[in-house]
Formats: structure tokens, sequence, C-alpha cells
């Protein structure tokens, strides 16, 4: 796959109009997005009757499940992002999939504490080692180790292809561990099976799936403008170490 | 053929590194020394109950093998990196592949006398029962180091070069070899087991699928991280 990588230059230094100009439609965007997910919750909370077994808690389904969508949607835009950039050596889809990747961690993070206040109530434990729970937990720490590796590189080029890699076989690696725990498990005990949602609940859930997924294009957006103006500031930083003007 | 010349450079390294090690032997001494330390370390915290330290010892002797593979990852490339000398290592010519296969037989080599070692500590330790199947697990030993050198191999390229390499390569290591390791632990579980024969074999060839499909990927990606 790498020796097909075009130019000898490595990327192109980012130059110019990147700092996120104040006409840019991306802030109107975010309100929308924050106002529709205000609606969602409100709507859904409202319109939704109580469950027989969870009584209100289950109005938590309306965070937890567009979470845990956004949990597995996101590293897997880690995964094209990243492949592209081992394709294209552009350091924008460098830096995309690294915002990609902070946002994933935060839903994964997400999903996790706010099934663990689900399952406090419900299953009677913070935890347990179900195939979902727990894969959700190693793609959490697939994804620090992503960071930590992205925060402990200095070379720009390094860092973008090996994030890449990372990038790439972490996100293979979460469904072989979604398997092998699944199994491990059945093997033991057998897995209670998802229940499925009934209709009431299911208007309110595709709502806030929506803004969740709108939410989260936002905050990868506003982490990469943050990425693109980082690392502007390094280019800059080089070209005053080397007089020169560019 | 090109395949041939790949395979004798790869050769050349794993015995440049394998002779620097049976010379010195002083990674080799401490890394195992430290294998067994875990155990020690683990026999005390399951308690001293023999069923209690029997049952876990599949469990307990992978972890070891692990926490003391780590510092064998780490060390591997480090003679290169001492004397600068991975740059020219690169700038040869023929495929990097070459370079990442040769570390891996070297890594395989080491790792796995280390297990000889950690598993009749072990055995002694922990007072396990060898099965009469023990040629089927000594295959998921073989296959459950193949997985895990594997992946410490590829990652330790990246984390040897890197600042804070003995946090980063644990972090980046362990949650993707859950499977490997979920695999090989439970295979040898079921083979000590000595009941669950089916489930042993579905392991294994579980674990055989995922040393070939890490196998597979990490050549792949090798070039993207070596020549950086």
């Amino acid at each position: 796959m790498t020796t097909s990588a075009p130019p000898a230059a490595g990327p192109a230094p980012i130059t110019g109009t990147i700092v996120a100009p104040r006409t840019s439609r991306w802030p109107i965007f975010g309100w929308f997005a924050f106002l529709f997910l205000i609606a969602s919750q409100v709507t859904a909370i409202v319109i939704s009757p109580p469950d027989r077994d969870m009584g209100h808690l289950e109005k938590i389904l309306y965070v937890h499940v567009p979470a845990a969508w956004m949990t597995m949607l996101a590293p897997l835009t880690v995964l094209v992002f990243g492949l592209r950039y081992l394709w294209k050596r552009r350091e924008q889809d460098d830096l995309l999939a690294a915002a990609a990747a902070e946002v994933a961690t935060t839903f994964a993070g997400l999903t996790l504490v706010l099934g663990m206040i689900w399952a406090r109530p419900t299953w009677g434990v913070w935890w347990t080692w179900d195939a979902r729970l727990t894969s959700t937990l190693v793609l959490f720490l697939i994804l620090a180790g992503y960071l930590a590796l992205r925060a402990l590189i200095d070379d720009p080029d390094r860092r973008a292809q090996w994030s890449a890699v990372v990038g790439i076989l972490g996100a293979i690696n979460v469904p072989i561990v979604y398997m092998s725990v699944r199994w491990w498990r059945t093997i033991h005990q057998i897995q209670s099976s998802p229940s499925t949602v009934d209709p009431a609940y299911v208007i309110g859930l595709r709502l806030n799936a929506f803004a969740f997924l709108f939410l989260m294009i936002y905050f990868i957006r506003r982490r990469y403008e943050a990425a693109l103006m980082e690392r502007a500031a390094e280019h800059a930083a080089r070209a005053a170490a080397l007089g020169s003007r560019q | 053929m090109s395949l041939r010349r790949d395979w004798r450079r790869a050769r050349a390294i794993a015995w440049k590194d394998l002779t620097a090690e049976r010379r010195s032997k002083a990674g080799f001494n401490a890394v195992t020394s430290l294998a067994i330390t875990i155990l020690v370390l683990f026999g005390f915290a399951l308690g001293p109950d023999t069923r209690a330290v029997r049952d876990a010892a599949p469990g307990v002797i992978w972890l070891a093998a692990l926490f003391a593979g780590v510092l064998a990852f780490n060390r591997s490339y480090q003679s290169e990196l001492d004397g600068g000398a991975l740059e020219q290592l690169v700038l040869y010519p023929g495929s990097r592949k070459a370079i990442y296969a040769g570390k891996l037989l070297a890594n395989f080599v080491f790792v796995a006398l280390m297990l000889v070692v950690i598993i009749v500590a072990g055995i002694i330790l922990f007072q396990v029962v060898i099965p009469s199947e023990w040629p089927s697990l000594l295959a998921i030993i073989l296959f459950g180091t193949i997985g895990l050198v594997t992946l410490g191999t590829f990652y330790a390229a990246m984390s040897s070069r890197s600042r804070a390499r003995e946090v980063l390569l644990p972090l980046l290591l362990f949650p993707m070899l859950v499977p490997v390791l979920l695999a090989a632990m439970e295979a040898t579980k079921a083979l000590l087991g000595g009941n669950l024969m089916s489930d042993a074999g579905a392991w294994a060839r579980l674990l055989i699928v995922f040393d070939v499909v890490f196998l597979a990927a990490t050549f792949l990606a090798f070039e993207a991280v070596i020549e950086v």
C-alpha cells in the first residue's frame, strides 16, 4: 500500500487559509445540532410512556443508545481517514482521523458511564462481562492508546503515519474482540438477548440518533479546526526558527 | 527469487539478534527472572489454596509471559537504536518486510525459550497436573506465542522510537492482544481442565485464525511504520 505513495517530498505543508473564518456555516450547524438535540430529548422524554419494568429509567435509552451508535460510527471514521491518509498522504486526513478519534473516545466513555448508570438499578451491578460492554471498554482503551501515541510523538510525518496504522489495526480489532468475548461468555453462561424496542420509543430514539450524529459531525469539525490551527502554529514556529517567511 | 532473498535477509537479522543475546544472556536472564517473580506474586495474590491457584494457573502463566514479553519486545529494537543502525537497515535494498520477519523470528525464539522456563516454573509452583493431551497443549502454546510475538514486535517498532516507550507499548499492545490472550488462556484452561475437550479445539482454531489475521495485517502495515 505504501509503494504507490506519490511524491517523495512528504505531505505538503498546510498554508494560508486555514483559520476558521467567521463567515463559515459551521457555527450555525453547531447551533442547529445543539438545538436539535434539546428538542429531540424533550420530545422523546415527553412522548414516551414509562416502561413496564424499568419505569422512567428507560429515558436513558435516548442518550445511551445514540451514544453507543456514535461509538461505532466514529472509529469507522478513524479507519476511513487513516486509510485515506496512507493512500493520499494529505495531512488533513490525518488531522480528521485524530479529531474523530478524540470524539470516539468521548462517546465511548459516555456510553460506558451511561450504561453503568442504567445497569446499576436494572441489573443490580455496575458492570458485567457482557460482550458488548467488554468490547466497548476495550475499544475505549485502544482509542486511549491511539491518543497517547499521538501525544508522545513529535515528528508530524511519523505521527501521522503511525497513528493511521494504529487506528486501522484498532478498528479491525474491535469486531474480533467482540466475537471472542461473546464466545468466551456463551461458553460459560447464556447471554441475555437484547430486548427489542417498543414502537412507542422508536420515534424518540430515531430523533436522538440524528441529533447525536449532527453533534458528532460538529465535534469532529471543531476538533479538526483546532488541529489545523495547531499545525499551522507548528509550521509557523518552524519557519520562524529557520528564519524564512513561509 | 526475491522471496528467497528476503528470507535470507530475515534470517540474517534474526541470527544477529539471537547471537548478540546468546553472547550476553543479560536480557534473557533478567526478563525470565522477572517472569518468575510475577508468577510468585500472582501466587500470593491468589492465596495459598491449592485448588484456586491451580485453576488460575493457565491465565497467570500467559499473563507472566505477556508482562515479561513486553520488555523483550522493546529491547529488540534497542541495539539498532543505540547504534543508529535502524536507518541503515531500512536503506538496504530489498523489502522492508524482511526486517519485520527477522525481528519476529528472533522475538519468537526469545519468548518461546522464556515460556519454556515460565511453564516449568508454573507447573511446579501451581501444582498443575500435566494432561495426557500435552502435545495439543504444546500446539496451543506455539500459536499463542505467535500471536503474542506478532503484535508485540509490530507495536514495539513504534513504541521503542517514541518518548515514554515503557508506557506506550503496553497501552497499545494489551487491548489489541485481548482476542489472542483470551483464546490462548481458554484453550489452555480447557486442556488442563480435562473434560472440555471440544472447547479446546474450538479455541485453538480461533487462535490460529487470529494469528493469520494479525500476521497478514502487520506484514502489510509494517512498511508504513518503518519508513518514517
